[in-house]
C-alpha cells in the first residue's frame, strides 16, 4: 500500500514539475486530485482494506492529498509569476517614441491678459462693467470734459460714423460716465474692459483696434495718495512683488490732477535694456482724479465725491512681458502664434 | 517744443545738470522727450535713445579772429583766410560764399569772428547728408597745406546750415576760447499737452523752472523809449469779439531790413526756425519766447491800400461769400465761413492768427512796420487750422491751444522795442488796443482742507502758497482758506469746484507726485453687483477652450464684399445695412461687421495653408443697424468652424476621418449640455451658406426662440475660402439667447443604488422618420423608469427594403427603490414597442 502511495507521489510531482501553462495545470489538477483520479479512487477504497490497516492508509492517502494541492499551489503560483515576468517584458514600450497628440484649445492671448488683469482688480474689490462699442460723441467726448474743437480732441484720432454724433469709441472712458450715471450717488469700483479704435494706419506699432482696460473708483474719500496705493499693488501682483512704480504729471482732460505711472522694467529690473529702451522704466497706465465736470456728468456732486481713474492697454503689457514685436500678430489670429500661449 | 537751455537761463537761474532738469521737467508734466547736447558733453551713462549730440573739444574747436581774406591765385571758389586762433596766425583754406566780399579788401578794420576747428578736430561732414564724423586731417588741397577749417553751423552740428561759415556778432569773446564756453548749449525737445498751452514758450518753460527750483522768473518786458507817429496811426474794429477778443497794433517807423544779428539767429535755429530777417526774426523771436504770436505788415502796403483815406481801417472780419486770400505760402485760399479775416478797406489781409497774406509781407524794401498782436478763439482757431491744412502755423499751433490777451501788448511792446535795438526803429508812442470783451481772471477760494481732500495728505500751507506765488497767481492768505487769483498769462483755471481742481493739480505738479504716499482705498465699499452676461461668457469661452477649440478675435471692421463670400455665387445679396465709418482708414475696412462667421472663416482660411485641423471659435458683437436709432444694436455672438481631420496624424495609426456635421454637433450639444439648456432641439433647416441638406436650427425650450444654426459650409463657398480639401464645419450661435436659456440652477440626482436592467432593441422604420421623433416617444413611453436611451446603429439594406432603415437602441431600465425584474422590464419594453408600433409604423426587428 505505502509503496503504492509513494509511486503515486512521485508520478504526480514529476508530471507536475513538466507542466507550463494553465491548461496543464487543470489536467493534472483533474488527473490526480479530480474525483477519478488514483487518489480519489483508493480514499473511496480504503473501506476495502483491512480493519488494521485502514487508518495508516487513511493518513498516508490525506497526508498525499494535501501534499499535492499544495505542490499545485506552488506551481500554479510559480508559474503565475514567471508569465507576468514575460508578459511584461514583451509589454516594453520605446518610451522615445512621441505622444499620440491631443487636441487642446486655447484662450486667446489678449483674452488671457485681459483676465489676468482683471482678475487682480476682482481682488481688489473692482467689478467688471461692460459699455458698447459704437457711442455717441456726447459719451466718447463732450461729457469727459473734451468739448468740440478743444485742442485736447487731437490727442484722439476717431473713426466717425456715417451716422452724424456716432463713432467708434476711442477708450473705454465712455463707461465711466455709463457706469456713474447707473449707481449714482452709490460708491464705484469698476473696471471697463473692452475694444477701442482709432483712425491710424495698422503697422507694426500702431493698430485701429485695441483692448483697454480702464478702472474708476468714486465715493466720498477716494484721494490721489489711495490711487498711487492702489495702482502700486496692482503693479506688484502684474509685474511681480519687488516692482516700483512711480508717478508723473500728465494730462488727460477727464482727470486732474493727472499722470503716467511707469513701472521698473520688469526684464532688467531697473538697469536698461531693448524693451525698455534703456531707461528701466516702461510706461504702463495713465491715470488721474476724475475731473470735477466729469463727476458733475455722471450725477456726482465734485463737492463733496472724489474720485480716481486710470487705464492700460492689454496688448501692450503683452507685448512687454513675453517681446513681441509686432502688435498686428494679436488680430492676424495665425495659429502660429496663437499656440504659443 | 525746442527750448535751449542758454534762452532759459535769460528768465531764470538754473544750477541743475541738465539732465536733472529734464527728468524734473517730465516729472512735472512737461515731458523732455529728447536732449539735443550742442557742444557740451553728454552725461555719463546717458541713454542714446534720448541723449544726442556733439561734444566740441575745448583745445580744438575755438573763437579765431579773421584779419584778412585774400583770393586763391588759380581757384576762384576759394579764399585763402588769415586768422588767429588765440595761439598764433593760420592760413585757412575755404569756400565759404559768405567771406567772398571780404577778398581781397586787405587787413579787415574790424576781424570778422568765427568758429574755428583746429587739425584733429572732430566735425560733422558738412558736404554729407546727414550726421556722419570725421576728423580734420592735414592735406594738401590746391598747393596749399590745408590741416583746420573755419566751421559752419553744419559741421558743428547746430543746424542743416551749411551755406556759409558762421560769422559771430561783433562782442564775441577773445580769440581762443573754446567754442563750447561761448555758444555750448543742451536743447530740450519738450512734449506741451493740451493744458499746459501757457508753456509753449521760453518764458512758460522758466516759470515752471522757477516754481520747481524755489527761485523767481525775470520776465522781458522793459520799458520803451517811443515818439509820437509821424504815420497816421491805423483805425481798428472788432467785427466778432468772440472770435477775435483783443487785437493791439503798435507802429515803428523807419527800420532799416536787414539780416539779424547772429546771436537770434542762432537762437531760432536751435529753436528749430529759419532766420529770415531782422523784422521777422524778431516777430518770431517774441513769439518763441512769449508764446504769443506777432504780424509785421509793411505799412507802407497798408496805407497805400488805404487809398484816399486818412489812415488805413483794419477790421477783423468774417468773409463774405466766396471771399479768397493769397497767404505768403503762395496759396490762394478758400475760406470757411468761420475763418476770421484781418483786412482793410482793400480787402482781405491775412487769416487771423494763423497766417499773413503775400501783399502785405515785409520786404527788403519796408521802411515801416505794424505789428500786429491780438487774441483768438482758440476752438475756431483749431477749426481753421485744420480747413486750411496749415498744422505747420506756429501761430496757428499756439493760437489754437489758448494763448490769454492780456500778452497782447507786452509782447508787442517787446518786440517793438527789439526793433528799436536791432532794426534801428521808432516806436509808435501811441498803441492801438481793441479790447471789446476783457477777460476777468478768476479768483478761487481754496480751503486748505479740499487739497488735503484730494490728494490724501497735508501739504504745509505755506508750502501752498510759494509753489502758486512761484506760479505768479496773486495769493491772499485767509487762515484756513486761501484767496487765488490767475495770473495774466493762464486761461486754463477755471471758477467754483474746476478751479480747486486746477488748483490742487498745480501743487499736487510742483511738490511733486514723488514725494507724496502711497494709500489704501478707506472709503465705503460700493454694493458688490453680478455680471451675469459676462460670467456666462467666460462660461462659454472656458466650455470650448475645454472641448479643445482655439479662441481667435478678429476686427470688428470689415467690408460688405467680405461677408458677401459667405454666399454661394448666383444667390441674391440680401439688403443688408451696416454700421458704414465716415473715415474708413483702409477699403477692406469699411464697416462694422455683422456675420461673425465669415471673420472666423477668413481665419480659417489663412491657416488652412499651415495647419492640418482647425478647431476655432469667436466670441464677439455683431453691429446691427436700428431703423430712426442713432446707435446700432450690439449682439454678441458665437461663431464655430470645424475642418480637418478629427485627430491630428501621429505616427499610430489614428482617427483619420475628416470632422463631419456629427463631430460638430456633438460639440455643439455638449456645449449645450454643460450649460444645462433644458429642451434641446435641432431642426432641419435652410441656411445660404451651408450644405441644403446639412443644416440644422438649434432650438431651447421657447420654440420661438432659435438658439443658433449650425452646419457644412456649402461646398462652393468653402471653395471660395480655399477650405475645399475638408468638409468645413460651421455653427453661429446668438450668445444673448444662450445666456437667456441657461438656467440659473439645476436640480441633480441620486445616483442609482440598484442595478439598471440593459437591452437592446432594434427598429424597422420609414426612412423619412427623425430619429428625434423615434426618441422621444421612447422617451416620453418610458417614464421614470426608463433611465438611459442610447442609439447605436443606424442600418439600412437591400434586405430591409427600399425606403427603409433599421434604428438599435439600447435601453437601460432602472428603479430608485428595488431591483426590477426580467418580468418587470419586459413589460415596460413591450409597452414602448406597442406604442412605437402604433403611433409611428415602427415594427420590432428579430434579434
Amino acid at each position: 500500500m505505502e509503496q503504492d502511495f509513494s509511486i503515486m507521489e512521485q508520478a504526480a510531482l514529476a508530471a507536475l514539475r513538466a507542466i507550463g501553462d494553465e491548461a496543464g495545470l487543470r489536467a493534472w489538477q483533474a488527473a490526480w486530485l479530480g474525483k477519478r483520479s488514483a487518489l480519489a479512487l483508493a480514499l473511496a477504497g480504503l473501506g476495502q482494506l483491512p480493519a488494521a490497516e485502514r487508518p495508516l492508509a487513511g493518513q498516508r492517502a490525506n497526508a498525499l492529498r494535501v501534499q499535492l494541492e499544495q505542490a499545485h499551489a506552488a506551481h500554479a503560483a510559480a508559474l503565475r509569476e514567471s508569465g507576468l515576468a514575460a508578459s511584461l517584458q514583451a509589454g516594453a514600450l520605446d518610451v522615445t517614441l512621441p505622444g499620440r497628440p491631443a487636441a487642446r484649445g486655447r484662450l486667446h492671448i489678449a483674452t488671457q491678459t485681459l483676465r489676468q488683469i482683471c482678475a487682480i482688480w476682482a481682488q481688489m474689490g473692482f467689478q467688471i462693467y461692460r459699455s458698447r462699442d459704437v457711442e455717441t460723441e456726447a459719451y466718447n467726448f463732450e461729457l469727459l470734459n473734451i468739448p468740440p474743437h478743444h485742442p485736447a480732441r487731437d490727442m484722439w484720432d476717431t473713426f466717425h460714423t456715417t451716422t452724424s454724433g456716432s463713432l467708434l469709441r476711442t477708450h473705454t472712458s465712455p463707461g465711466q460716465i455709463h457706469a456713474m450715471r447707473e449707481y449714482a450717488p452709490e460708491p464705484i469700483r469698476v473696471v471697463l474692459p473692452g475694444m477701442c479704435y482709432r483712425y491710424e494706419q495698422i503697422t507694426p506699432r500702431s493698430e485701429i483696434q485695441f483692448n483697454q482696460v480702464e478702472g474708476l473708483a468714486v465715493g466720498k474719500g477716494i484721494r490721489f495718495t489711495d490711487l498711487k496705493g492702489t495702482l502700486t499693488d496692482f503693479a506688484r501682483r502684474m509685474f511681480g512683488a519687488q516692482t516700483r512704480t512711480r508717478f508723473r504729471a500728465s494730462y488727460f482732460p477727464f482727470t486732474e490732477p493727472s499722470a503716467e505711472m511707469d513701472v521698473e522694467c520688469f526684464l532688467c529690473t531697473g538697469s536698461g535694456c531693448v524693451v525698455c529702451k534703456q531707461a528701466g522704466w516702461l510706461e504702463i497706465l495713465g491715470c488721474g482724479m476724475v475731473h470735477p465736470k466729469v463727476l458733475q456728468n455722471g450725477g456726482y456732486d465734485p463737492a463733496q465725491y472724489t474720485g480716481f481713474a486710470f487705464g492700460m492697454g492689454p496688448e501692450r503689457i503683452a507685448m512687454l512681458k513675453y517681446g513681441i514685436k509686432d502688435i498686428r500678430y494679436f488680430w492676424g489670429n495665425d495659429l502660429r502664434f496663437l499656440q504659443q500661449f | 517744443m525746442r527750448t535751449p537751455l542758454s534762452w532759459l537761463r535769460d528768465y531764470v537761474d538754473i544750477t541743475m545738470a541738465p539732465h536733472e532738469l529734464a527728468h524734473r521737467l517730465t516729472f512735472a508734466g512737461l515731458e523732455v522727450e529728447a536732449l539735443q547736447y550742442v557742444g557740451l558733453a553728454l552725461p555719463a551713462g546717458a541713454s542714446a535713445a534720448r541723449h544726442s549730440g556733439l561734444a566740441w573739444e575745448r583745445d580744438k574747436i575755438v573763437v579765431a579772429h579773421i584779419t584778412q581774406v585774400d583770393a586763391h591765385p588759380d581757384a576762384e571758389r576759394l579764399v585763402l583766410v588769415r586768422l588767429y586762433d588765440g595761439e598764433r596766425e593760420h592760413t585757412v583754406l575755404t569756400g565759404a560764399p559768405n567771406l567772398f566780399a571780404y577778398k581781397g579788401s586787405g587787413p579787415l578794420p574790424t576781424a570778422l569772428r568765427v568758429a574755428y576747428a583746429r587739425e584733429g578736430a572732430q566735425l560733422y561732414d558738412g558736404h554729407k547728408p546727414g550726421w556722419e564724423l570725421t576728423r580734420l586731417k592735414r592735406a594738401k588741397i590746391r598747393g596749399f597745406d590745408s590741416y583746420s577749417m573755419v566751421c559752419s553751423e553744419k559741421e558743428l552740428g547746430i543746424s542743416e546750415e551749411h551755406e556759409g561759415v558762421i560769422l559771430f556778432d561783433a562782442d564775441a569773446p577773445p580769440a581762443g576760447t573754446p567754442l563750447a564756453d561761448y555758444i555750448g548749449d543742451v536743447v530740450f525737445e519738450i512734449a506741451i499737452t493740451p493744458n499746459m498751452a501757457r508753456n509753449a514758450s521760453m518764458l512758460g518753460v522758466a516759470r515752471e523752472i522757477a516754481a520747481l527750483t524755489g527761485t523767481s522768473v525775470r520776465l522781458p518786458w522793459r520799458s520803451v523809449p517811443t515818439r509820437a507817429a509821424a504815420q497816421p496811426m491805423p483805425q481798428v474794429q472788432i467785427a466778432a469779439p468772440a472770435l477775435n477778443p483783443r487785437f493791439t497794433a503798435l507802429l515803428v517807423e523807419d527800420v532799416r531790413v536787414a539780416p539779424a544779428p547772429y546771436w537770434m539767429q542762432l537762437r531760432l535755429r536751435l529753436a528749430g526756425m529759419r532766420s529770415i530777417s531782422n523784422i521777422v526774426d524778431i516777430t518770431n523771436y517774441v513769439m518763441l519766447e512769449t508764446g504769443q504770436p506777432l504780424h509785421a505788415f509793411d505799412y507802407a502796403v497798408l496805407r497805400r491800400r488805404a487809398g484816399s483815406r486818412p489812415a488805413p481801417l483794419i477790421t477783423t472780419r468774417l468773409p463774405a461769400p466766396g471771399e479768397t486770400i493769397a497767404t505768403l505760402d503762395g496759396a490762394q485760399r478758400k475760406l470757411d465761413d468761420f475763418t476770421v479775416l484781418v483786412a482793410d478797406s482793400a480787402g482781405a489781409l491775412s487769416i487771423g492768427g494763423v497766417m499773413g497774406g503775400g501783399e502785405s509781407e515785409v520786404s527788403a524794401a519796408t521802411e515801416h512796420v505794424l505789428l500786429e498782436a491780438a487774441s483768438w478763439n482758440f476752438t475756431n482757431i483749431r477749426r481753421t487750422v485744420q480747413a486750411q491744412q496749415l498744422h505747420s502755423s506756429q501761430a496757428g499751433y499756439r493760437f489754437s491751444r489758448g494763448v490769454h490777451p492780456a500778452m497782447a501788448p507786452l509782447a508787442n511792446l517787446r518786440a517793438a522795442a527789439l526793433m528799436q535795438q536791432l532794426a534801428g526803429g521808432s516806436v509808435s508812442t501811441e498803441l492801438c488796443d481793441v479790447y471789446p470783451q476783457p477777460v476777468v481772471a478768476p479768483v478761487n477760494r481754496l480751503p486748505l482742507a479740499e487739497v488735503q481732500r484730494h490728494l490724501g495728505m497735508q501739504i504745509p500751507a505755506a508750502e501752498i502758497v510759494r509753489i502758486l506765488r512761484a506760479l505768479e497767481f496773486v495769493v491772499e492768505d485767509a487762515g484756513s482758506t486761501l484767496v487765488v487769483t490767475a495770473p495774466d498769462h493762464r486761461l486754463d483755471i477755471g471758477t467754483g469746484a474746476e478751479g480747486i481742481a486746477d488748483l490742487v493739480e498745480e501743487v499736487a505738479r510742483i511738490y511733486g507726485y514723488e514725494r507724496m504716499p502711497e494709500t489704501q482705498i478707506s472709503d465705503t465699499t460700493p454694493p458688490q453687483r453680478a455680471n451675469p452676461a459676462l460670467e456666462h461668457e467666460e462660461r462659454v469661452r472656458d466650455l470650448l477652450a475645454g472641448l479643445g477649440m482655439q479662441e481667435v478675435i478678429t476686427y470688428r471692421l470689415t467690408a460688405p464684399e467680405r461677408e458677401q463670400r459667405l454666399l454661394p455665387p448666383g444667390v441674391p445679396v440680401p439688403a443688408a445695412h451696416y454700421v458704414t465709418l465716415l473715415n474708413p482708414v483702409a477699403a477692406e475696412r469699411v464697416v462694422l461687421r455683422r456675420a461673425l462667421l465669415a471673420s472666423v472663416l477668413e481665419v480659417a482660411e489663412a491657416n488652412a495653408r499651415f495647419q492640418q485641423r482647425l478647431a476655432l471659435f469667436e466670441i464677439g458683437p455683431v453691429f446691427l443697424p436700428v431703423a430712426g436709432a442713432a446707435l446700432p444694436l450690439e449682439q454678441r455672438r458665437l461663431a464655430l468652424v470645424l475642418w480637418g481631420p478629427r485627430a491630428q496624424s501621429g505616427w499610430q495609426a489614428a482617427d483619420a476621418g475628416a470632422q463631419d456635421f456629427f463631430d460638430l454637433k456633438g460639440l455643439v450639444e455638449l456645449l449645450l449640455e454643460s450649460l444645462r439648456i433644458e429642451g434641446v432641439r435641432f431642426e432641419s433647416a435652410q441656411h445660404a451658406a451651408l450644405h441644403p441638406g446639412r443644416c440644422a436650427q438649434v432650438f431651447g425650450a421657447d420654440p420661438a426662440v432659435v438658439l443658433g444654426t449650425l452646419g457644412e459650409l456649402h461646398p462652393q463657398v468653402s471653395a471660395a475660402y480655399s477650405l475645399a480639401e475638408h468638409a468645413a464645419l460651421c455653427a453661429d450661435f446668438d450668445l444673448e439667447a444662450l445666456l437667456a436659456a441657461t438656467p440659473a440652477r439645476h436640480a441633480t440626482a441620486p445616483v442609482p443604488r440598484f442595478p439598471a436592467v440593459v437591452e437592446d432593441i432594434a427598429l424597422l422604420v420609414d426612412e423619412e422618420l427623425s430619429a428625434a421623433r423615434v426618441q422621444a416617444l421612447i422617451v416620453q413611453t418610458g417614464g421614470a423608469q426608463l433611465a438611459q436611451v442610447q442609439l447605436f446603429d443606424v442600418f439600412r439594406s437591400a434586405q430591409l427594403g427600399a425606403g427603409r432603415k433599421s434604428l438599435a437602441y439600447r435601453l437601460s431600465y432602472q428603479s430608485g427603490e428595488k431591483t426590477l425584474t426580467d418580468a418587470e422590464a419586459a413589460k415596460l419594453r413591450n409597452k414602448i414597442v406597442r406604442r412605437l408600433q402604433q403611433e409611428l409604423g415602427a415594427t420590432l426587428r428579430d434579434k
